[in-house]
């Protein structure tokens, strides 16, 4: 581990992307919560364009921080929130057996993953990025391709939905 | 070759997965618990990009799996927020312990 570039660009982006992620676990109003999360994708997308994944990182920052918050601020905004966010479900004991769990599920992972390494194979992620992806999208992936359009427009259809106005209940209990 | 391990970038992933985690089991905001889970997603994503530039055999593969899976991330929002919305239409709360009706 060297002193280079990539290695400062990385040890920012993590920890601003670490630092959003315990903002929101620890911050108390809910619209600060998703901001705090906006940090977190946007470092995201910085890492992924480290792992040369350009076209990525540009989907990242359109579907996550742009689409996907705005959509839970929509989703926070139509709903009411009294100041009910800062206690925690459930007792101390319960949150405290929780994070045991969640560390122990952690150092087991990171005992798994602390020194592993590959073999460094040359690649060529970086040169045309994007052609590479739609090459490989419309001639291998092609039908996961249809099928996630036919999710889309499932869960496009659900939505509307299940949040539409029930004109005759509503009447009803006028 | 690369300055940063490919441990790092797994290291990473797995703080945010446990944050995302904790997140998850822990708050009583229903949005909150949706945003745990996408934190989640976005953990998984990070794993698939980097064994696809650092994994033993580099391809594009990867990427289009991460493609995937935002997209279907999305659409999993999507659903879960109109059930949100129809649930405070119904219940006038979004406290996610006050979702029992299929409990007794």
């Amino acid at each position: 581990m060297t002193l280079t570039g990539e290695f400062f660009a990385f040890m920012s982006l993590a920890l601003v992307a670490v630092i959003g992620g315990v903002l929101l676990l620890n911050l108390t109003k809910v619209v600060h919560m998703v901001v705090a999360l906006v940090f977190t994708f946007v470092s995201i997308a910085g890492i992924y364009v480290l792992l040369s994944a350009e076209f990525l990182a540009v989907v990242q920052v359109m579907i996550y921080s742009g689409a996907i918050t705005i959509m839970m601020l929509f989703g926070i905004m139509l709903t009411r929130h009294h100041g009910d966010e800062a206690e925690p479900k459930g007792g101390t004991l319960r949150r405290l057996f929780l994070l045991v769990g969640v560390l122990g599920f952690g150092a087991a992972v990171y005992f798994g993953i602390y020194d592993l390494d590959f073999e460094a194979v040359p690649n060529t992620l970086h040169e045309n990025n994007t052609e590479q992806i739609g090459i490989s999208l419309f001639s291998h992936y092609i039908i996961p391709f249809e099928l996630t359009s036919v999710i889309l427009l499932a869960a496009l259809v659900g939505a509307i939905v299940l949040a539409r106005r029930d004109d005759e209940k509503e009447g009803d209990q006028e | 070759m690369s300055s940063v391990p490919v441990s790092a970038y797994l290291a990473l992933a797995l703080i945010l997965f446990c944050i995302g985690l904790y997140g998850a089991l822990t708050k009583k905001n229903t949005v909150i618990v949706l945003i745990s889970i996408e934190l989640m997603l976005n953990a998984v994503n990070i794993n698939l990009v980097t064994f696809s530039k650092y994994g033993a055999n580099p391809s594009i593969t990867g990427q289009v799996f991460a493609l995937f899976s935002i997209a279907v991330a999305a659409a999993e929002v999507a659903v879960g927020l109109a059930i949100l919305i129809s649930l405070y239409r119904n219940r006038r709360s979004v406290n996610i312990d006050e979702v029992n009706q299929l409990k007794n």
